[in-house]
């Protein structure tokens, strides 16, 4: 009995591979992708990170079928979802947390990156995808702030548009354009709509699919960022990996069982994060006549917001903004270390590392609050900091001292 | 006739791409003009009539005009007395930039009337509304304050004629709508005076 299911599934399996490759997919992806054996806790966070963007789409389809945009309505449209919709509370809260979500696993899964030098050639290509990522990313949720209208989403898109004018000659003219009309108004909400639903979900899969193409083409790097494929076996695999598939999916798993945690506790006990990940003035509705007291973006913004704000000339300061984005960019080029890892790093990076992180998580805290000459001050100290390491890595990472690299992966 | 001929066949291809590309840039046009402001939002900026009777000296009201707050700010004495001594701390305390103001309210007062200053509350800068802050010395603001508007997004500050302190993200003065007066306590803004 048993005997003969398996006999026709096995015929239509191969029916199938005929057809389309289905085995040759599972094998060379899965089954025959080798990884390095020693990966770490640094490296949940990019299964983590597709875990998020398909909770993201899954709840957003369903958002959609009860939001309405447009300005008259949105704001209600929302608070109706949150009431009287059955479930609607908990899905609003997933996708709103899920933006949060979203930006903490991709600025860890960034870290990592620069923890092990995981950018370095080959993986160029996979780092700048990676950051395209990131700013489709930044978009889609900029654009997808704006719809709940209230008084955040106004004032924060009045301004963010508002960028955009401050290039010059046809600054005004393009910002008109993005606005469709002379303020932030229903033709924006409209537009932005149409952009958050479809057309950068559309982009995020697609730039996802190259990072994994470009990813499963040059494989993973490692804790110890030396390359596996340089010592493989008589067969050509390399004798510090593991298939993926059982071993890393089932790592993975467990991964996903400790964030589905922590993400279910934020949204049954925390959901607005005391204002954190859902700002308290956003639930007053969107008042183009006033600006709240204070105006801060969400938490993910405010490190590029605080280097805005730290410049006192209006188009410099979004130049400023800008660069600090286009500097991620240039880092596998921007590193001349003959290392890729921490681990075999010497002094002069480590250092160069942390006052990184102390500058980037004080910038990110001073975008939040009110600017006053103190808070300015330090803006401009943590935006000097933020750009030195990336400008002075060619020299630094060149000097510095390092340790000589083994031959294997290291630890068991 | 079996050589290819490759010059031949780079010219044609090279002439097939320029003409599919010329007909995306055409096809483009329409998508890239739907997203400009709409024959209706910009029919929506007719001219507004304002009461301003029942103002009383240092009160300001805010109306709605084009989808942007103007401001109608009537000045006391005190107030129209500051503005003199505070032009050495402003980056453009004549009005040279003209963009900003009509050319009937490029004057050390920027108005037409010196007790009305009208202007458009959205910062030059990113486009918040600031706020009216009238009161000397506050503590977030220093002891020279000498009231005006303070702009809760990026610090900029502005005094009692919109115009900008030096120093600040805003890289201008506030902008002041075309405006006339109907009658003493009657106020037309959207449009210079009655052309006919």
């Amino acid at each position: 009995m048993f005997d003969k299911i398996s006999r026709s599934l096995g015929d239509l399996r191969e029916w199938a591979d005929e057809r389309f490759p289905v085995t040759a997919f599972w094998q060379d992806h899965l089954v025959k992708y080798y990884a390095p054996k020693n990966l770490n806790f640094w490296y949940f966070f990019g299964s983590l990170a597709f875990l998020v963007l398909v909770i993201q789409l899954l709840t957003g389809i369903f958002l959609t079928m009860n939001y309405k945009p447009t300005a008259d309505t949105a704001f209600a449209s929302v608070e109706y979802i949150m009431r009287d919709v059955n479930w609607g509370w908990l899905i609003r809260y997933m996708h709103s947390t899920g933006a949060s979500f979203f930006f903490i696993v991709i600025y860890l899964h960034m870290f990592r990156a620069l923890l092990y030098g995981s950018y370095r050639k080959p993986r160029e290509l996979l780092w700048v995808f990676g950051m395209l990522i990131f700013v489709v990313l930044m978009a889609e949720a900029f654009m997808g702030y704006l719809l709940p209208w209230g008084q955040m989403s106004f004032w924060g898109a009045q301004v963010i548009i508002s960028l955009f004018g401050a290039i010059p000659y046809i600054g005004d003219e393009l910002a008109l354009w993005i606005r469709g009309d002379f303020v932030v108004a229903d033709a924006t909400l409209n537009r932005f709509f149409a952009f958050h639903v479809i057309a950068f979900p559309l982009l995020l899969i697609g730039l996802v699919l190259f990072h994994m193409i470009a990813l499963h083409s040059v494989g993973s790097n490692n804790p110890d960022g030396i390359e596996i494929k340089k010592k493989k076996d008589e067969n050509g695999v390399p004798l510090d990996g593991i298939p993926f598939h059982p071993y890393y999916t089932v790592k993975d798993m467990i991964g996903v069982v400790v964030f589905l945690i922590i993400f279910s506790a934020v949204i049954f006990y925390a959901p607005e994060m005391g204002g954190w990940f859902l700002e308290k003035d956003n639930f007053v509705p969107a008042d183009p006549l006033k600006t709240p007291e204070h105006i801060a973006p969400l938490w993910y913004f405010t490190p590029f917001y605080a280097i805005l704000r730290a410049v006192p000339d209006k188009f410099l300061g979004v130049v400023a903004m800008g660069a600090s984005m286009v500097v991620l960019f240039l880092l596998p080029w921007l590193d001349r270390s003959p290392v890729r890892s921490i681990r075999y790093r010497g002094t002069w990076f480590k250092l160069a590392l942390s006052v990184f992180v102390v500058s980037f998580v004080g910038l990110a805290y001073l975008g939040t609050v009110a600017a006053t000459p103190l808070a300015t001050l330090f803006s401009r100290i943590f935006s000097v900091l933020y750009f030195a390491f990336f400008l002075l890595m060619p020299i630094y990472s060149k000097w510095d001292k390092t340790k000589p690299l083994p031959e294997r992966v290291t630890g068991k | 006739m079996d050589e290819i001929d490759h010059g031949r066949r780079r010219m044609l291809l090279a002439a097939t791409a320029a003409m599919g590309g010329v007909g995306a840039v055409y096809v483009a046009t329409p998508f890239v003009l739907s997203m400009d402001p709409s024959e209706k939002a910009k029919a929506a900026g007719a001219p507004i009539d304002v009461d301003i009777s029942k103002l009383e000296p240092g009160q300001v009201m805010t109306v709605e005009w084009r989808g942007k707050p103007v401001w109608v700010l009537r000045r006391n004495e005190q107030m129209l007395k500051t503005l003199p001594e505070l032009d050495k701390f402003l980056r453009d305390p004549n009005s040279d930039e003209l963009a900003q103001q009509p050319v009937y309210t490029k004057n050390p007062q920027r108005s037409i009337n010196p007790e009305y200053m009208v202007m458009i509350g959205i910062c030059t800068h990113l486009g918040c509304s600031p706020t009216y802050r009238p009161e000397f010395a506050p503590p977030d603001l220093g002891p020279e304050w000498k009231g005006g508007f303070f702009c809760p997004c990026h610090g900029s500050t502005y005094d009692l004629a919109g115009r900008v302190y030096a120093g600040m993200p805003a890289p201008s003065n506030l902008v002041i709508p075309p405006h006339h007066y109907v009658s003493a306590t009657r106020l037309l803004v959207g449009v210079d005076s009655e052309v006919i």
